[in-house]
């Protein structure tokens, strides 16, 4: 039995279409304080020294422990460090669980820091966004990893922020392939409070913004995997009881007004960047990954998976 | 001296004239520093209204077939156009 507290079908519906979970100021100001502590202070800008040395200087003295991939996540952070209160915060570990299953595996993590323009001018380097890509390469899979992102500090637009393309998460690219797209229609960037939460499907399109501000910005990413061992991996795992019974299809198409909130009508909404044609196949795809998270095969979702699969000529 | 401005419209559909949903500048006088994130809204609604603008169209994006066992993989975006402009520097 688990008293964590799950997420319910409408926010699992939510991550199937868009592809994120943000939590707002959900990690205590007293964490946020022991994990900046913890990171240690950042070297300020040296006239003609590379920006490279000081992030390798950086990430040598920060106080995160290099860890082996494909360990459980359990054991990745030894017990009373910041990282590891972070992933036992409730919050947190009812999302994992809801989303990844029962002893997910550590995959990798990296603390991410984005420089401000005094640091790029005393190395001659340039200031400028990450390209937009999508992590690891590519990834055939339904089943999916999630990367938490986690921003300790207050982060302004300013500041850049992680860019992020909701939705994006369910197209098969590789990685950095995609760079060429400057900006899509509906991107979002993490502009937060301190405390901040940003789960992510591992197929989601994006990149570090610039940063413009006096002062560095620090976002930490762990990438975490279901587990193939466990009886249950990711199926099933958020809180099922949510779930509403689908007893028949909505009418499609002819339509007197807006229908009322459910799982459907979240899996049916599109991204203001989705082309019209292929904006259908997204919805397929949605559809089948809620069958999957499900274990409901027969699922559908206003009648696109069912024409399709209507074999009448067999 | 002329110099090649570089504007990538991804549109709805195929039509030149369906809304933009995605884009790029790249500026080859170095005047500006197009990069990704730095704009939310696009700079034309549509394909047409570049060209109305004076943007040269030089390459359209194919309409490929569908490969049996891959009509419903989703990848790149699908509808891109080219555009440029030459634009007279200072040698």
């Amino acid at each position: 039995m688990t008293h964590l507290p799950l997420l319910n079908a409408q926010q699992m519906a939510q991550f199937v279409a868009r592809g994120f979970l943000r939590l707002d100021g959900v990690v205590p100001e007293a964490l946020n304080a022991q994990f900046l502590q913890e990171m240690g202070e950042i070297a300020p800008p040296v006239p003609g020294r590379g920006l490279m040395r000081t992030y390798g200087e950086m990430l040598a003295k920060a106080g995160v422990p290099e860890v082996a991939a494909g360990i459980p996540l359990d054991q990745a952070y030894e017990d009373g460090s910041a990282l590891a209160k972070l992933v036992q915060l409730p919050v947190v570990a009812g999302a994992i669980r809801s989303l990844v299953g029962e002893d997910p595996i550590f995959d990798h993590h990296f603390l991410h820091v984005t420089f401000p323009p005094a640091y790029h001018e005393a190395s001659g380097g340039e200031n400028v966004s990450q390209h937009t890509h999508q992590d690891s390469t590519i990834d055939p899979r339904t089943a999916f990893d999630v990367q938490i992102m986690y921003y300790p500090h207050a982060v302004t637009r300013e500041m850049g922020g992680t860019r992020f393309v909701p939705g994006t998460h369910l197209r098969r690219v590789s990685e950095v392939a995609l760079g060429r797209y400057q900006n899509i229609r509906g991107q979002q960037h993490m502009v937060c409070e301190a405390g901040t939460l940003l789960f992510i499907h591992s197929g989601i399109w994006h990149g570090g913004g610039v940063n413009l501000s006096d002062r560095t910005r620090t976002m930490f990413k762990i990438r975490i995997n279901p587990n193939p061992r466990s009886s249950r991996t990711q199926v099933r795992q958020f809180d099922v009881s949510t779930l509403v019974p689908q007893n028949q299809q909505r009418p499609i198409f002819y339509v007197k007004g807006p229908l009322p909130p459910s799982v459907e009508q979240t899996l049916m909404t599109p991204e203001p960047w989705f082309e019209q044609d292929t904006g259908r196949l997204e919805f397929l795809n949605r559809i089948r990954l809620w069958r999957y998270l499900t274990d409901d095969p027969t699922y559908d979702a206003d009648y696109w998976l069912t024409r399709v699969e209507n074999l009448a000529e067999v | 001296m002329q110099r090649q401005k570089i504007l990538v419209l991804y549109t709805a559909n195929s039509a030149l004239d369906s809304p933009v949903i995605g884009w790029s500048v790249y500026d080859g006088t170095g005047q500006t520093r197009p990069m990704a994130g730095d704009q939310d809204e696009p700079p034309y609604r549509t394909g047409v209204d570049a060209l109305k603008d004076g943007w040269r169209l030089i390459q359209a994006a194919q309409l490929l077939p569908h490969g049996r066992g891959e009509e419903f993989d989703l990848a790149y975006l699908k509808y891109e156009f080219f555009f440029e402009q030459l634009v007279e520097v200072q040698p």
